[in-house]
């Protein structure tokens, strides 16, 4: 009896060892712990870096003990590095316990302790890239908007842009300022939080619903389009009210012709084509630790016959976030398997050994390798023969769907997508999702900043 | 300054906690002679002395307060009491049990005066007041010699106890648990506790039949089965461990044992399928994080506080212990493991092992059944209540909410806990039959009266 005992207690304490040496970092970085402050005292903010070693933030200490956060790039990383002051946000929340946790040498610590001085906290290496960031925040010129830039086969974020920005190491000077406009909100980080109509990026999925019903054969459609087609009560008309003539489906994608795809209301069983829409990560929260918004996608069998028209081609009542387009475009580039995004590629003591690796882990299964195959080969097609014709280039492979999204009644402000990937040998694929707020058309002006990012990765 | 004491003692006192555990295991073996036993046990209370010592400064330093060494001057005079007390009244019980209980109660002093310096005054009253109680409990024990026929009596007053608090009892976070007279608030269970023990030992020392067992069996889930409809689930489950630990030895029998432990499975699922708050507490067990807002919150705080503070401890006053609900209580572990240090912790954990290994030791050399019983059954109430604490805490089990014997704060709890220490250490000095007692005795006398003859 007293030897049954004997083993429970062992295996408690057993675990409680377990706990305090295994699973303590990742569990005190919790939002929930409120022992930022207590921590602070003893610790000084660890860095964060870049992928390549640049840091994106770092803590200087002047003679008299004053600590202020410093960050290098000022405007370029603001959304996703984020700030501590007035709140925090960014990888700077997200990895807040790891910087504010020390495993430096264990005789320094010691000695730092028992004298009251601070020890050095841990430093987090992020998975972005610093050349890339700065590529897409340069490309992105004065637009508003949101450039997404990650790696597939991973789900590691390169790079992650939002316009406009705000400079952190101002932040507590300007938060009047900004706080006070509330129209252009530059605190929200728009490639995570921005909801956006989604224009003709959405053909993605009604080509993919008609590839799925029609077991990927799409030689039976063909569609003629004379620049328009009438819905129940309105006409739907292409861009610019071309007229693209007879269109395979592949080219009605590659050309992004609106007609031929709100014609598919004829053709595609509409209920599946929600069921699939909504099973793409839509209304819900998309795995990540950085603040996000849901996408929305409202449709049902039972919408009226425009509504439905006009979200196969890409207007109607869908909102997404940048984010989100970048998660899509991941799956199909990774054969429809999304890993979980993440930032944080490891914590490092201040001697640079690793305290804490962080991996890829699957999220789940988005799409059938069927899809992918076809999706991949139709978005090749829109860069070869289609919208995107300015990545048509020897260096890397590239493809993609541009979008369009007009917002308001008058036809010449939209915002401006691109959703694509690109490989080429010897370097992994990367995906990337774009938006320039009212800019003009997806191909005229999302196109050029994919092709700087490509560009600068493939060089 | 303050930091480099209150670091500097953190280290030194997780170092002699250590050799203080050493001490007990080492020692607590029979090979040793009386003279280095004595010796260990001096040793140990030195230990204790210093670790009062080190958390008076540590106090004292960082709230500069001279209240902080009025209550030190205070919890000085009462451990000496209570070492006077067992001199006078246990003659030769053993010193490092007594040791353990200082041990645990000076913890929790330097704990709570650490949380909230009113509670820990209340707690050295409710000690004084124990110590006091624990000087009529072997009188009691050898004059009340009906003690063992007594089952009916005991199974009646602890049911009815039990169902005055589930019936009339104030609620008290989720759990219906105390009822109050003229303005002091009991918690029965604490003490029905001791009653049970009583319970299972009369019941069982005479009569081991299968009739019999059905009888104590169907007390014993009356009483588990009040306890969980009152929700207080951790005593439900102090109760049932102490139940199939003294059906199996009083028996002998392995099969009760494993019918026990299959009764009580099932007895688990159709509670977890019956009754919401069970459910409750076993999603916030199987993942706190994602029920942080609600029932995961504690046990979430819990572990983030155990985890700042790591191996070493932050030191007294610098961690963050507040942030946990009703840490003085139900969580003052955790508390102590953020700021003392996971070994510290350890070590505490081993003294309560201690301490049960020490009731074993004594039950096995006890002859009379009852006696013998009864001290198996408060160990086990005991060790069982400090597993089911701690394991709560960290997440090993579902928490229930039940506190560390001697080191939580609760008048009712330190009570029970110092009774049940005084009732086996009092049955100690019964381990031989009454008549060899009377023997002893009379040899002792004997002997004191030729030693006055020689000296006239």
């Amino acid at each position: 009896m007293a030897y049954a005992f004997l083993v429970l207690f062992l295996a408690l304490i057993g675990y409680f060892a377990k706990v305090i040496y295994f699973d303590s970092d990742s569990i005190i970085n919790n939002a929930y712990n409120k022992r930022t402050d207590v921590y602070s005292q003893r610790i000084v903010r660890g860095d964060i870096l870049s992928s390549d070693g640049e840091v994106l933030a770092t803590t200087i200490t002047d003679d008299d003990g004053n600590e202020t956060r410093y960050y290098p790039y000022g405007k370029v990383f603001s959304h996703i590095v984020g700030y501590t002051t007035e709140g925090s946000y960014g990888i700077e929340s997200s990895a807040n316990f790891y910087m504010l946790r020390s495993h430096t040498f264990f005789f320094t610590y010691l000695l730092n302790e028992i004298m009251g001085n601070k020890n050095q906290g841990d430093t987090v290496i992020t998975s972005l890239d610093a050349d890339l960031q700065q590529t897409a925040y340069d490309a992105l010129g004065d637009y508003d908007g949101a450039v997404v830039v990650m790696e597939p086969s991973t789900g590691r974020i390169l790079a992650m842009v939002s316009k406009p920005s705000f400079d952190p190491n101002t932040l507590e000077d300007d938060w009047d300022e900004i706080t006070s406009e509330d129209e252009s909100s530059v605190l929200i980080n728009r490639a995570t939080q921005g909801l956006y109509p989604q224009g003709s990026t959405f053909k993605i999925f009604a080509a993919l619903e008609y590839l799925r019903e029609n077991n990927y054969d799409d030689s039976a459609f063909s569609y003629v389009c004379k620049g328009s087609i009438k819905g129940s009560s309105t006409t739907i008309h292409c861009y610019h009210n071309s007229v693209h003539g007879e269109l395979t489906l592949k080219k009605a994608f590659a050309k992004s012709c609106n007609s031929a795809f709100a014609s598919l209301y004829d053709v595609l069983d509409i209920s599946d084509y929600c069921d699939f829409v909504n099973a793409s990560l839509f209304g819900i929260e998309l795995p990540t630790d950085l603040s996000s918004s849901q996408s929305s996608f409202t449709l049902t069998a039972d919408s009226g016959q425009d509504e439905i028209m006009q979200t196969l081609m890409g207007q109607g009542q869908t909102v997404v976030t940048p984010f989100h387009m970048a998660l899509i475009m991941c799956a199909l580039d990774n054969g429809g398997v999304l890993m979980n995004p993440y930032e944080t590629d490891s914590v490092v003591n201040d001697a640079r050994d690793t305290v804490k690796e962080f991996t890829s882990v699957e999220y789940g299964t988005l799409f059938s390798e069927k899809d992918c195959d076809a999706m991949l080969e139709y978005m090749r097609y829109t860069v070869t023969d289609g919208t995107a014709s300015d990545l048509d280039v020897s260096s890397y492979t590239a493809g993609g769907k541009t979008g369009t999204a007009e917002f308001s009644d008058s036809s010449d402000s939209a915002h401006a997508w691109f959703v694509g990937y690109a490989g080429a040998t010897g370097y992994n694929d990367i995906v990337v999702s774009i938006i320039l707020e009212d800019s003009g058309s997806g191909s005229e002006y999302a196109v050029p900043v994919a092709k700087k990012i490509f560009d600068e990765y493939f060089d | 300054m303050t930091t480099v004491v209150l670091e500097s003692t953190k280290y030194i006192m997780i170092v002699i906690m250590a050799l203080y555990m050493l001490i007990s295991f080492v020692f607590s073996h029979s090979k040793w002679s009386d003279e280095s036993r004595k010796h260990a046990v001096r040793t140990q209370r030195s230990v204790i002395f210093l670790i009062q010592l080190l958390g008076a400064l540590d106090i004292f330093i960082y709230t500069c307060e001279i209240k902080s060494l009025i209550f030190f001057a205070f919890e000085e005079a009462l451990f000496v009491f209570i070492l006077v007390n067992f001199w006078i009244f246990y003659e030769d019980a053993p010193g490092i049990v007594i040791n353990h209980m200082c041990l645990l109660l000076s913890i929790g002093f330097i704990m709570l005066q650490r949380l909230d310096f009113s509670l820990a005054i209340r707690q050295l009253a409710f000690s004084a007041i124990g110590a006091v109680v624990i000087m009529i409990i072997p009188v009691f024990i050898r004059r009340v010699t009906v003690l063992d026929k007594l089952r009916i009596f005991y199974a009646g007053a602890g049911i009815a106890l039990l169902a005055i608090v589930l019936v009339i009892g104030s609620v008290s976070y989720g759990a219906q648990l105390s009822v109050s007279f003229g303005g002091i608030s009991l918690q029965p269970s604490e003490f029905v506790k001791i009653i049970f023990a009583f319970y299972l030992a009369s019941a069982l020392c005479s009569d081991t039949e299968f009739k019999n067992v059905v009888k104590v069996t169907i007390v014993a889930a009356l009483y588990v089965i009040i306890l969980v409809l009152s929700k207080d689930l951790g005593a439900a489950l102090i109760f049932f461990f102490t139940y199939l630990v003294v059906l199996f030895v009083s028996t002998g029998k392995a099969s009760y044992l494993f019918a026990g432990i299959f009764a009580g499975a099932l007895g688990s699922v159709a509670a977890y399928f019956l009754f919401s708050h069970v459910r409750t507490r076993i999603i916030a067990w199987k993942d706190p994080f994602s029920v942080i807002d609600g029932a995961g919150y504690q046990v979430s705080q819990s572990l983030f506080a155990i985890c700042s503070g790591g191996f070493f401890g932050t030191g007294l006053f610098l961690g963050y212990p507040e942030s946990i609900p009703v840490v003085e209580e139900d969580f003052i572990f955790s508390a102590i493991s953020e700021e003392l240090g996971g070994i510290f912790a350890i070590c505490l954990i081993l003294t309560c092992v201690s301490c049960f290994i020490m009731f074993l030791n004594i039950a096995l050399q006890i002859k009379t059944r009852f006696y013998k019983l009864l001290a198996l059954s408060l160990g086990t109430t005991y060790i069982s209540q400090v597993f089911v604490m701690i394991g709560g805490v960290t997440k090993f089990i579902p928490s229930t909410g039940v506190t560390l014997p001697l080191v939580s704060y609760g008048g009712s709890s330190l009570l029970s806990t110092m009774m049940m220490f005084a009732v086996i250490l009092g049955l100690y000095m019964y381990k031989e039959s009454e008549d060899e007692y009377i023997q002893k005795r009379k040899r002792k006398e004997e002997k004191r009266a030729n030693r006055r003859r020689d000296r006239s």
